[in-house]
């Protein structure tokens, strides 16, 4: 088990470098010069050039400015952004949660929905249902979510007006930043209804990043529980006389789940993609947000930054992933 | 050797009438199991052999409720300690089902679901049939290891069956199917992905255990040597009809159906030091090329014109015959 | 052995015909691919023609629609249908590229890294590995970012973070097959290496290839329109579909028909795709699991 662990922690190294190695030429590749893509600034005179060449230390070997870089890195210091003046890093970390609280509710829309519906096409084969639910999962596999946003906004906001447009909570109300989830902050907070109007804003979001994983998900339910369904000791279950739902839910349900949390756990890329178009429609103030403005601004830092940081989340994120794999088989464990 | 003579020899345990089971496909209709009958009396144990493709399997998996979509299944009678099947509700058939009459199967590793440990597996049963509580299941469990001969039961216990042995996760399957003191066990193939060592063990344990309990059980097995051993009736199969139903003694010296004179002179045991080891030319009809009279005709050494008739069924106590020209008359020997 | 006789084709054919599903995304993408072969001659108006008495027009049935604009007009009075046309050929020749590119160099870099093994296939894997890791869109924007918005930017972008599906499948039908007795036989008899990899390995990962192949369009038509709906892709008056939506965030109140009908081509479009891939993908199946 323990080597499972450590061969699999291996693999992150390689991929930290190679990361790091992207970011690193990310801001030489920009057309121009690279003093004034990270200065922002247009026709520098001489002096000041020379000055910010050693400044930003790119007078030195190359090898030398990525290791630089990399003890930067493993420190936090993700440098400036060229706009605000801030570091990277702190901007980052003030947005993050903003992000995470989105795709956190949006994964749990897609698992609440997907897996029953996953295991109802499952267990009801070729059935309206079955084909139903998949030609459901597929039109919101299909779906541009920038659309189905705007979609949305149209039908709820507009004409029906039952959710709020844009933002995270209405302007109203001023919560003080303790977790950074605002679902949490204003649940505990005194102001009346702040709560309530943090939840209104969050369900049309949810509805939209969560609908790409939902149809992933309830996919997947389905054809691991199709396969699973079909093995002996499923039918060694139904022997004993077992109840069908005692059947489907834990037999059967147990075996399928391991594929499916490969699956979630990869999902997390998609929903840090889908994130960035998201946050854009409703003005949500995250990562996703900020990175689009970063490049409307030219904010080269922020952008590599930015890449960086959310490459390394997905990064850690898969690995978490693997090693649960092998809690959840027991093949592995033992 | 053959188990001890049945206790109650006028007490019917089992009654199957002309039970018929189809699969539809694109190619025609399959008739897996085509008009079969049999009887079984408490304690009796019967065995059924057959080539692959003879329907054994599928008509004991009938008569448990355990086929699936696309089967089809139709009988005349089928009644079990006095209780119709047929028109018994799901729920009163699951209350029968691994409680009364309980079945295990061929391939034991595959058999046992990989996600939970023989003791959950085991306690399963008991309470679900047995209403034990937690702790007395767990109890129990282990006494039933020990009585399907697992040495250091209680250490095996939290197990899973990956860790466990071919032999062993049989021995596991036996104890979960004798746990509620069954009055009939069907035993499909339970030796033959076995090793030769272990086929021998398992065999004597299934013997020793239905005199013990005095419960009925039918052993179905595609090898012949296998079931002269344990068996006090045997029925041949061919191609989902029953061809001959007689006692085992009888059945091996002097069979009266053709298609178990060229399956015991197969029997390498049979071969007597001949040149080369007896076939049976020709193959097992399937869906396109079943013959509209007797099944066995294009392939028996003494088919004659009659025989592209249906084969009359010869019947004499608990023995039958189908067959137009039996190689005995029924009722001439004793 | 390594190439398909006509019988195997006939036999995957009858199975796709099979899945009803598979058939209607067919005849869809026929449907589409024959929309933007006509389109200059199908669309009533040219896709930039602009006239500004006929702006924000509704489509025809609904008051104030007119039947010269069936589906209505845009802020600056171009015709939504002849735009839809037009941007059909936009988004399957966008598709068409995108695949193209990644399969030639996933292939490429697949059969290069499968076959020579050591420390170019090292790199190679984890190359990939990074640009899996990344969020795709992510990545698309930075490279865009990099190279300046426009059309060929984006769809390089597209191609290079769809790339690493292709280079594992060839690879690991290159690590199956080169152990395989009948390489073996074709090395003896002095095939040389080149040969070896187009001949016979190639054609053998050709089913996951073009399932692939087939739901990538659908991504690659996916994240096109989205590039091109953040002002990364192509750039306006171009009609793509998903430049259409840029600015039609301002338009949600007062036309609906503007913010509608561009996302639903995208819909109907990436849909069919990935009935047809799916559909491909359940036809071959059997025959990938020889």
């Amino acid at each position: 088990m323990w080597r499972f662990v450590f061969t699999r922690l291996g693999l992150v190294v390689p991929t930290f470098f190679g990361m790091t190695l992207l970011a690193f030429f990310l801001i030489r590749l920009v057309p121009g010069d690279p003093i004034e893509t990270l200065a922002g600034e247009r026709g520098i005179d001489a002096v000041r050039h020379a000055q910010l060449l050693h400044a930003y230390g790119l007078d030195q070997p190359l090898l030398t400015q990525y290791g630089i870089y990399i003890a930067k890195v493993l420190r936090g210091d993700l440098g400036k952004s060229i706009i605000t003046q801030a570091p990277v890093m702190q901007e980052f970390l003030a947005l993050f949660p903003a992000t995470v609280e989105l795709a956190l509710c949006a994964m749990l829309f897609a698992l609440l929905l997907g897996i029953p519906a996953g295991v109802l096409a499952a267990v009801k084969r070729n059935s309206v249902y079955d084909h139903g639910l998949m030609g459901a999962a597929l039109t919101g596999y299909s779906m541009p979510i920038f659309w189905w946003g705007l979609l949305l906004i149209l039908l709820f906001s507009v004409q029906l007006g039952w959710t709020p447009v844009s933002g995270r909570i209405a302007v109203a109300y001023f919560i003080e930043p303790s977790t950074g989830f605002l679902l949490i902050d204003s649940a505990l907070s005194d102001e009346k209804g702040a709560f309530l109007s943090a939840l209104g804003h969050l369900v049309l979001p949810t509805i939209v990043l969560g609908t790409n994983p939902l149809a992933v998900v309830a996919r997947m339910t389905r054809s691991a529980m199709l396969e699973v369904l079909g093995e002996d000791y499923v039918r060694t279950a139904r022997a004993k006389g077992l109840p069908p739902w005692r059947v489907v839910a834990i037999h059967a349900l147990r075996n399928a789940m391991v594929p499916v949390v490969t699956v979630i756990g990869l999902q997390v890329g998609v929903l840090f993609t889908g994130a960035i178009l998201t946050e854009t429609i409703f003005s949500w103030p995250g990562v996703g947000k900020w990175l689009i403005e970063a490049i409307a601004r030219r904010d080269y830092p922020v952008l590599q930054g930015g890449m960086l940081l959310l490459g390394l989340i997905v990064m850690a994120v898969n690995v978490l992933v693997d090693l649960t794999y092998g809690l959840i088989n027991p093949r592995i464990r033992s | 050797m053959p188990a001890a003579a049945p206790m109650h020899p006028f007490a019917r345990l089992l009654e199957l009438a002309d039970l018929q089971v189809d699969f539809p496909s694109d190619q025609g209709v399959l008739h897996a199991v085509d008009g079969l009958s049999l009887q079984l009396h408490a304690g009796e144990v019967l065995g059924i052999v057959g080539e692959s493709g003879s329907g054994k399997s599928v008509a004991m998996m009938a008569l448990m409720g355990l086929l699936s979509f696309p089967a089809q299944m139709r009988a005349t009678r089928m009644q079990f300690a006095g209780q119709d099947l047929l028109h018994a509700s799901a729920a009163q058939r699951r209350a029968i089902t691994g409680k009364d009459m309980a079945m295990i199967f061929q391939d034991p590793m595959s058999s046992l679901n990989p996600s939970f440990t023989v003791a959950y597996q085991l306690s399963e049963t008991l309470r679900l049939h047995l209403g034990m509580d937690a702790r007395a299941a767990r109890n129990h469990a282990a006494t039933l290891l020990a009585q399907v001969g697992i040495a250091d039961a209680a250490s095996r216990l939290d197990a899973y069956p990956h860790q466990l042995s071919g032999g062993m996760c049989q021995r596991v399957m036996i104890a979960m199917a004798i746990a509620c003191q069954p009055q009939l066990l069907i035993a499909d193939e339970p030796t033959t992905a076995l090793d030769v060592t272990v086929q021998a063990q398992i065999l004597e344990l299934l013997a020793q255990l239905q005199r013990t309990h005095g419960m009925a059980m039918v052993l179905i097995s595609h090898d012949m040597g296998v079931v002269s051993q344990v068996a006090q009736r045997v029925a041949v199969m061919y191609a989902g009809q029953v061809v001959e139903v007689q006692e085992a003694g009888a059945l091996f010296d002097a069979p009266r159906h053709p298609y178990t004179q060229a399956l015991l002179q197969a029997m390498p045991q049979r071969s007597q030091g001949a040149k080369r080891l007896a076939t049976i030319p020709g193959m097992v009809p399937g869906v396109a090329d079943r013959p509209s009279g007797c099944l066995f005709a294009p392939r028996c050494a003494h088919a004659q014109t009659a025989c592209n008739t249906p084969a009359p069924i010869h019947r004499d106590g608990g023995s039958q015959v189908r067959c137009h020209f039996p190689l005995h008359p029924l009722g001439a020997i004793a | 052995m390594a190439t398909s006789t006509p019988s195997s084709f006939a036999s995957f054919w009858t199975a796709f015909r099979r899945n009803r599903g598979a058939l209607l995304g067919l005849w869809t993408v026929l449907a589409i691919v024959c929309i933007a072969a006509m389109a200059p001659w199908l669309a009533p108006y040219g896709p930039t023609l602009t006239d500004n008495q006929v702006f924000l027009t509704p489509p025809a049935w609904q008051s104030g629609g007119s039947a010269a604009h069936w589906l209505g007009t845009d802020a600056i009075g171009r015709d939504i249908l002849s735009r839809l046309m037009h941007g059909a050929r936009l988004s399957l020749t966008i598709g068409v590229a995108v695949v193209a590119i990644s399969v030639v160099l996933g292939c490429a870099l697949g059969l290069a890294a499968g076959y020579l093994r050591g420390v170019f296939d090292m790199v190679v894997m984890r190359c990939m590995d990074v640009i899996l890791t990344l969020p795709s869109l992510l990545l698309a924007i930075v490279i865009v970012a990099i190279l300046g918005p426009g059309l060929v930017n984006a769809m390089l972008a597209v191609a290079i973070v769809v790339l690493p599906h292709y280079v594992r499948i060839t690879r690991a039908a290159v690590l199956a097959e080169a152990q395989r007795d009948f390489v073996t036989a074709a090395r003896l008899s002095g095939a040389g290496h080149l040969r070896l990899m187009l001949v016979e390995i190639l054609p053998n990962c050709a089913a996951p290839l073009i399932v692939q192949a087939s739901l990538g369009l659908s991504t690659a038509i996916l994240d096109a329109a989205a590039l091109g709906f953040l002002g990364l892709g192509a750039q306006p008056p171009l009609p793509e579909w998903g430049t259409m939506l840029a600015d039609a965030r301002e338009f949600v109140l007062r036309a609906w028909w503007v913010v509608t009908f561009p996302g639903l081509a995208i819909l109907v479009t990436v849909l069919a795709f990935n009935l047809l891939g799916d559909g491909l993908r359940d036809a071959l199946d059997p025959k990938l699991k020889r």
